[in-house]
């Protein structure tokens, strides 16, 4: 029988310190996370709870200037007609772009987790994520452009002879307008064609998670195609949904580029943070039109939870 | 007695790789059949013809009958036990179990009923309102049983339904299932690579190897008469002796088995017999299994009990002997 290896002994710094975190993992992780969660605390949730305490400070109209003299005043105004009609406006806005995202998402994402294999599954990632490498500004332009009276669109629709149906839908009340880029129909196609993404890739990363054999014990158990994907996959593909349109709902509530360039006249929530804080230097109104998007979103998730979208998780 | 399951020269390709190459058998109603074969030897592949999630590249599959060329899973009269249970893990355990009745528009309180009462079956009664990731592999397995035989399918497909259990309770299980498809009088089709299983429970066995079937028939004949040199190797412990080697002894080169418990201590004027060297000996409790190495090289198993005879220490010289009746003749392939 030959002696147990002598590990030398030597004064080795690194080698202590990693034989400490050995021992110690706890301390390894507390000096690993510490960093990051510094980080999340302080410049993350600390600067949001400087704009909620913010948001009841009080705003002088006729000096212009912001005391500290604590107010529900702000919360008030968003309640006037004039200010409740921004909030709705943006708010109607997400909802119809976090639904068309998610249907239109829905059978990209499926048929990359279920479907795309080797380098049309890399094909289909780098589609859907190269328009997130263009910058969004340079996106937004190129769309007044596309959907101007004499943009591609327009074109397109006279070749197909088909410019009356261009017509009738700007005529319709609410989504029609002028031309394309200034109807909200306009506006709800840039916002869409932005985000999509965003719902993309959290859908295909929860359906890739189902597993192949629950789909095929469904089948096995009598259920057709339509009740395997009502009862099987679109429960489970839920949180997935859940996260994207979060992604697309609060982008379309914050956003303040496109509701400028693309459609008709009338402030946005974001345009509206812009303005108050920017122009007229309404800090304290503009942190309680931050927060509208915060509550809606936590709502939101309220809502989700009790409807089971995160029991599978 | 009706034919329950019937392949017809079916094989099933991806690209080039034949999974399963020309396979017919008939498997009767009412009986435990097992598929048995190493992995890739294309007995999954068979019962996923059998339930629908493989289509045949050509020949025809019968199922009580009736052609399933291209009939989809949810058409088919057959229900199955996947391995690793694949229970949806959004819905509780009564849900799961009730999820074949539900699909087919059996009410609330019905489905619940029925539900209920084959949780009973599998003795998971009132565990009904946990869900999948609260119970414990073998319940889980449970459970998945209960799901496809509420649905009382005319056949049920197992696929290697016992294998991620623990030794104990898969031979408890072992005995469940056994008696359960007695009770129920169904077709049990049960796919595994353990050979210890598959002799245990079934009526017969169908020997997969590489695509093909080298052998079906009851465990019995299947262990004692093996037709291949594959079927003796793979189905308990043999001697395959071929060669020069079989040639000295039988006087002919064909292959044969013999099994390690057949063979004797000592010499025998009447009997084959072989000369050798103890290289080794692996203690198994009840028995002890020697490694003779004969001049040839080849290694020669030998079962001793443990409380008979003296056991002969490594390295010594050993003659051995067996029966000449205990000689099965086998082919390389099957024909």
């Amino acid at each position: 029988m030959s002696s147990p290896t002598q590990f030398p002994n030597q004064w080795m710094p690194l080698r202590r310190l990693s034989d400490l975190f050995w021992r110690q993992p706890k301390l390894l992780l507390l000096v690993l996370l510490l960093p990051p969660l510094a980080w999340f605390g302080i410049v993350y949730l600390g600067s949001l709870l400087a704009l909620l305490w913010q948001s009841f400070y009080t705003f002088d109209d006729f000096t212009m200037a912001v005391t500290q003299q604590l107010t529900l005043a702000n919360y008030q105004a968003l309640f006037d007609a004039a200010n409740y009609d921004v909030v709705l406006r943006t708010f109607v806005m997400a909802c119809a772009v976090t639904l068309a995202s998610a249907i239109l998402g829905f059978p990209i994402a499926y048929y990359m987790a279920r479907y795309a294999k080797g380098w049309q599954k890399g094909a289909m990632y780098v589609a859907v994520m190269l328009p997130m490498w263009a910058s969004y500004i340079v996106k937004a332009y190129a769309w007044t452009v596309i959907l101007a009276k004499g943009g591609v669109v327009y074109w397109f629709y006279n070749q197909l002879g088909l410019s009356s149906v261009i017509d009738a839908l700007l005529a319709l009340p609410s989504i029609g307008g002028n031309s394309l880029s200034t109807s909200n129909l306009g506006r709800f196609t840039v916002f869409t064609y932005i985000w999509l993404p965003f719902m993309i890739l959290p859908i295909q990363a929860s359906i890739e998670r189902i597993p192949a054999n629950l789909i095929q014990a469904s089948a096995d158990l009598g259920a057709t195609p339509r009740q395997t994907f009502s009862t099987v996959i679109l429960p489970l593909a839920f949180p997935g949904v859940v996260a994207g349109s979060i992604f697309t709902f609060s982008l379309t509530l914050g956003d303040y580029i496109i509701p400028q360039l693309i459609g008709p006249s009338g402030l946005y929530i974001g345009t509206m943070v812009y303005t108050m804080q920017g122009s007229i230097g309404n800090i304290p109104l503009a942190a309680a039109f931050t927060v509208v998007p915060v509550l809606i979103i936590a709502l939101y998730l309220t809502i989700a939870r009790r409807l089971g979208a995160f029991d599978a998780l | 007695m009706h034919i329950a399951v019937e392949f017809q020269q079916v094989s099933r390709h991806f690209g080039g790789v034949r999974a399963v190459d020309e396979v017919s058998v008939q498997i009767m109603d009412g009986e435990f059949f097992s598929m048995l074969g190493p992995s890739g030897s294309g007995k999954t592949t068979c019962l996923r013809l059998i339930a629908g999630f493989e289509q045949a590249s050509a020949g025809a599959i019968f199922i009580h009958g009736v052609s399933a060329q291209g009939l989809p899973p949810y058409r088919r009269d057959v229900n199955t036990v996947f391995q690793d249970y694949a229970l949806f893990p959004h819905m509780n355990i009564l849900d799961n179990v009730a999820y074949g009745l539900k699909v087919k528009g059996i009410g609330q309180a019905e489905r619940y009923r029925q539900a209920e009462a084959a949780l009973d079956m599998v003795a998971l009664g009132g565990f009904g309102a946990r869900k999948p990731g609260q119970m414990s592999g073998g319940q889980r397995q449970r459970v998945a049983l209960a799901r496809a035989l509420v649905n009382q399918p005319r056949v049920l497909l197992l696929d290697e339904p016992l294998g991620a259990l623990d030794l104990k309770l898969r031979e408890q299980m072992q005995s469940e299932l056994k008696a359960l498809q007695k009770q129920l009088g169904i077709t049990f089709i049960y796919v595994t690579h353990d050979q210890g299983e598959a002799l245990s429970m079934s009526d017969r066995v169908a020997v997969f190897n590489q695509g093909k079937i080298e052998q079906i028939d009851t465990p019995k004949m299947l262990y004692s008469q093996p037709k291949t040199v594959f079927v003796a190797d793979f189905v308990g412990t043999a001697n395959v002796i071929r060669g020069a080697l079989a040639e000295q002894i039988t006087g002919a080169a064909q292959a044969f088995a013999v099994r390690p418990e057949q063979i004797r201590l000592g010499a025998s004027t009447s009997e084959p017999q072989i000369n050798g060297q103890v290289a080794d000996i692996h203690y198994l409790g009840a028995s002890s299994r020697l490694a003779l190495q004969v001049s040839s090289g080849e290694r020669v198993w030998v079962t001793l009990a443990n409380d008979s005879a003296v056991i002969p220490a490594i390295g010594s010289a050993l003659t051995v002997h067996w029966p000449k009746h205990s000689m099965v003749l086998l082919n390389e392939t099957a024909s």
